[in-house]
């Protein structure tokens, strides 16, 4: 397992690398530093002079990838995508264009994100695992059918719907809990709930189905005939047997979110007022601060290999054939 | 546990004021009924320095901390300039080249400003200010271990103030010349503080030789431009005469920054943590930063050493102590739909109207005015219209062979799509009637606009002896015509007239106002294209002169009409000079009168001067005058003293509220419903039940079986 660990890590080296060098690419072919600089300066009265000190300040009057007019190896490292990826692969995001930490805004941001992502995470997991495996038991009957009309019904339905109505509803019509906000510590439970369960319902369609599907699979197989044969009851079937053997689909689609939960929603963040980091890159792209969009796909870059990562271990501990290896 | 046990026999009304509060409260319970203004914000605040904030939406904050030597007198209209630190206006000197003072009407080589300060006025509570026993400051240097334990800015327990000098507003204008401050201001500014740009260079030089973000002392460079006279007064210097200079001195830019506080933030390890004048603004205004979160809340607290201010006289309030409110909480509310629907409940005290909301917030009455609805008016919740100091206009590129250059076919031509686009009509479709068609290049209430029959724009309108009226488009198509393009087509070539627009809009939600240009040009047979492009792209045509035809705007920086024109002075255009004249129109005769009018002092000569350089880009138009923008806002009955003053920054202070109004309204608003929860809970029971019994039928089934 060890040596398939170092091996992923290596493997992760050049596609972060990789990833890195088309952010660069991506990022410069649709903005100059230039336009950067103005974007920062403002729109009024900003000078060339002031540009040039903007880019000088940034590091940003360097070439991108060749610099000609150094020698030797400063050819390539006196250059904007050496200076500005070393320090990635150290973790060391810096400071964003605007002057502000990176890594100190990330730490902050990171938990209201993780405090809505999580519950629906987990309570969405178990509610949908539950709900497909109703469907299952019933399968063929009406409450089936009606179960799988109001899943397409569910998913046909736009995620911004969802909040608003959410948003309608239990704080506008209702009043239960405030429509936005977001206060540190015990106090945020009350702005928690109404995402949470709006991201519930929204995500109840499209996972439930996506888990009846296995769940049908794994019921037309001979090891459940088998089961069945030897007298065990459905419901035993359905939890014992079905639900274990349908752990490796169900763990490719949810081990490799868990990492991501991190980055949290931008649309619910949006309307909800969550201090996340949900629109944390998608601001820094429309600011043009290329401090945060490069740190910001880097992150997300490693989350996703430590999502594939995690996924395979787990691969070994529901299903004891699989070895790494 | 002490403080706990103090805090007992506050539990009762705790608990109290937790079982009145509506569940759907926002704010901690209790705090509604206190002196709180609550507001909000939707993009977070990209500078706090006032050296370097430059932007509407970072002034509604430090507007309120730091204190300008000048102010904008918060009732009077047309604005007009007060003193706020100082004791008296400015009082100007014109000198020659050898220093020696010379007539105002005279040649002049420099304009001296002396400023006096008004002694008493102290800076609000901060670390940088905190002393040790010995009188060494508390936190310079910086313990590396120490600092490595605060996380937040609050936990520098230690503050400190000191008094306001004429040396702090000095020091911020060595402040401006900083490069790696970067300022917005500083390559405007060099041409007018007199030895700016050397010490710039110099401070620059200075920044090379060691870590970049380390403590310079600025006073120790050679900086003729300011002299500190004694410990309330200051001079600045600036080249030759420019009487709009004043009204920089009511901006940011010109606050006091405190030496202490650069030398503060500038230590090792401070910036890691954003711990920043860019980030804690220091300052001597009504309030503080007391919590800068701008993912979630910027918190402005009540000054403890705030001077004596008070209400200005014309008013019910006058004479009163400013401020007249503890704090004011601003929330991050990106989205419009949580934003108007707060506001609603009570939870917002104020908001603007967007277009989402506007037929349920406002009717237009049948004279064209505007009104609240009567759900609004049930409410108490009251409208303030004004028309803003700024102007929205279709610029044509003076340099485009169609449509650029003064000569009579193109001036003909621009002469007749001023007419032909009808803005009376886009204002009513697109800004729910909120502007007023442009006549000028000056917005209403700027020195030299004028109003009536007098200030109509006669190459577009004519008066009907009540009001403007658009000239038929027989005349927009009778211009057309001698322009060389009878019916859209060029007389000379056969050729369908075909002119470009570009614009930044683009994508679903700019369809229908692109789409009405289309209509608007084809009107007179002349096609449009439309060329959609990013701000990047836009920005660079701009510069670069390859835009035909583009929409702007500008919003002024102080009221003065030259802050309008000179975005039409020539030497001022955008292609090659890099100015603000993105139409790079340049007429001479204008620009000699613009060169006139920029030096004089508001008055019936000026007016005069203004009145021609009007007409001449009337009959020009190198701009069709689109509209100036008007701003509708609404705020709740318990929030007074609201009267919008669209130049002044540093308004919170003159804000009332009635907090047990408000905290009654709210309660009445924000009644929970809870049936809807009961008839969920006996939905799902009863759900449960016709589960249950197919499982019975199931489990029988397979046993039959």
């Amino acid at each position: 397992m060890l040596d398939y660990l170092v091996r992923r890590l290596l493997y992760a080296l050049p596609i972060l690398l990789g990833v890195n060098l088309l952010t660069f690419a991506l990022f410069f072919m649709v903005n100059t530093p230039d336009d950067m600089a103005r974007i920062h300066l403002g729109v009024k009265r900003v000078t060339p002079q002031a540009i040039e000190a903007w880019k000088a300040e940034h590091g940003y009057d360097r070439p991108l990838f060749i610099n000609t007019q150094a020698t030797g190896v400063d050819q390539v490292t006196d250059t904007l995508f050496v200076d500005k990826s070393l320090g990635l692969f150290a973790f060391d995001f810096g400071m964003a264009d605007d002057g502000r930490d990176i890594a100190r805004e990330i730490k902050t941001r990171m938990w209201p994100s993780l405090a809505i992502a999580l519950p629906t995470f987990l309570v969405g997991l178990l509610c949908y695992v539950s709900f497909a495996l109703l469907l299952t038991f019933f399968r063929g009957s009406a409450l089936d059918r009606g179960g799988v009309i109001l899943c397409v019904a569910l998913m046909s339905i736009s995620g911004l719907f969802y909040v608003i109505g959410g948003q309608y509803l239990m704080g506008k019509l209702w009043h239960w809990f405030p429509i936005s906000g977001w206060q540190p510590g015990l106090d945020a439970w009350k702005f928690l709930v109404m995402p949470v369960v709006v991201g519930l319902v929204a995500g109840i369609g499209d996972s439930t189905r996506f888990y009846r599907a296995l769940f049908l699979e794994e019921m037309g197989k001979d090891y459940v005939r088998t089961a069945r044969a030897k007298g065990l009851s459905d419901l035993r079937v359905l939890f014992r047997h079905v639900l274990g053997n349908a752990m490796i689909p169900i763990l490719t689609g949810v081990v490799v979110v868990i990492p991501r939960l991190f980055l949290g929603s931008l649309i619910i963040e949006s309307f909800f007022g969550i201090p996340g980091l949900g629109s944390y890159t998608i601001d820094a792209i429309q600011a043009q601060d290329f401090a945060i969009v490069r740190s910001m796909v880097f992150l997300g870059s490693v989350l996703y290999i430590v999502g594939l990562v995690l996924t395979d271990i787990s691969y070994t501990l529901v299903d004891p054939r699989v070895r790494l290896e | 546990m002490r403080s706990l046990l103090r805090l007992l026999p506050a539990f009762p009304a705790l608990l109290l004021a937790a079982c009145t509060e509506p569940p759907n409260n926002p704010y901690p319970a209790g705090q509604s009924r206190q002196s709180v203004l609550y507001s909000a914000f939707s993009e977070r605040p990209k500078h706090l320095d006032p050296a370097r904030s430059y932007s509407e939406n970072e002034y509604v904050f430090i507007g309120n901390i730091y204190e300008p030597a000048l102010q904008y007198h918060f009732l009077k209209r047309p604005y007009v300039l007060e003193p706020l630190t100082l004791t008296a206006m400015p009082q100007v000197r014109y000198l020659d080249a050898q220093g020696q003072q010379v007539r105002a009407d005279g040649p002049v080589s420099f304009s001296e400003y002396e400023l006096r300060l008004q002694p008493g006025i102290r800076y609000q509570p901060h670390p940088a200010f905190a002393k040790r026993p010995d009188g060494r400051p508390r936190y310079v240097p910086m313990d590396p271990a120490e600092l490595a334990d605060i996380e937040r800015f609050t936990q520098f327990h230690e503050t400190g103030t000191r008094e306001l000098t004429a040396a702090d507003y000095a020091f911020q204008i060595r402040r401006l010349a900083d490069p790696r401050v970067q300022s917005p201001l500083l390559g405007f500014m060099l041409d007018y503080i007199v030895g700016l740009e050397a010490l710039s260079q110099a401070i620059g030089e200075e920044a090379k030789r060691g870590a970049r973000e380390r403590f310079i002392d600025l006073e120790r460079f050679e900086f003729p431009g300011v002299t500190v006279v004694d410990r309330y007064t200051w001079r600045i210097r600036i080249h030759g005469k420019y009487p709009q200079f004043q009204y920089w001195l009511a901006m940011p830019f010109f606050a006091p920054v405190p030496r202490e506080a650069e030398r503060f933030y500038r230590q090792p390890g401070m910036a890691e943590k954003n711990f920043t004048l860019d980030w804690q603004p220091v300052g001597t205004g009504a309030y503080y930063l007391a919590e800068n979160d701008p993912n979630r809340v910027m918190l402005l607290r009540r000054n403890p050493h705030y001077h004596e201010d008070y209400f200005p006289a014309g008013h019910p309030d006058a004479g009163k102590r400013l401020p007249m409110v503890d704090e004011v909480i601003y929330s991050l509310e990106k989205e419009n739909v949580p934003y108007w629907n707060k506001f609603l409940q009570g939870y917002y005290d104020a908001s603007g109207v967007s277009s989402d909301s506007f037929d349920q917030a406002i009717r237009i009455g049948a004279d064209g005015n505007p009104d609240l609805t009567p759900d609004m008016r049930a409410r108490g919740i009251r409208l303030s219209t004004s028309v803003r100091t700024s102007n929205w206009y279709l610029g044509f590129n003076m340099l485009d062979p169609v449509l650029g250059g003064l000569a009579e076919r193109q001036r003909k031509l621009r002469q007749a799509l001023s007419i032909a686009l009808d803005f009376e009509e886009y204002i009513s479709i697109f800004l729910n009637g909120r502007g007023l068609p442009g006549q000028g290049p000056l917005p209403p209430g700027i020195f030299g606009a004028r109003e009536g029959k007098a200030g109509i724009n006669p190459v577009v309108y004519t008066w009907d002896g009540k009001q403007a009226r658009r000239r038929p488009l027989a005349d927009a198509r009778r211009l057309l015509a001698e322009a060389g393009y009878p019916g859209g087509r060029d007389a000379r070539t056969g050729e369908p007239l075909t002119l470009y627009l570009d614009t930044m809009d683009s994508g679903p939600e700019a369809k229908s106002r692109l789409d009405w240009y289309r209509k608007q040009f084809a009107r007179l047979d002349i096609q449009l294209v439309v060329r959609s492009t990013d701000y990047n792209r836009f920005q660079d045509k701009m510069r670069k002169g390859n835009a035909q035809m583009f929409e702007w705007g500008w919003n002024a920086d102080y009221p003065d009409p030259e802050n309008f024109l000179f975005l039409l002075y020539g030497p001022n255009r955008k292609v090659g000079n890099n100015g603000e004249n993105a139409a790079n129109y340049q007429n001479p005769a204008f620009d000699r009168l613009f060169e006139q009018i920029k030096e004089m002092e508001n008055g019936p000569a000026r007016q005069a001067l203004i009145d021609e350089m009007v007409h001449i880009v009337r009959e020009d138009a190198p701009w069709v005058f689109a509209y100036y923008p008007k701003s509708f806002a609404l705020r709740h009955g318990w929030v007074m003293n609201a009267e919008p003053n669209l130049m002044a920054h540093n308004q919170l202070k003159y804000r009332r509220v009635d907090g047990a109004a408000r905290a009654a309204y709210q309660q009445r608003w924000n009644r929970p419903v809870w049936w809807p929860l009961v008839l969920s809970l006996a939905l799902l029971v009863t759900a449960i039940w016709p589960v249950a019994a197919s499982y019975r039928k199931h489990l029988r089934a397979a046993a039959r079986a």
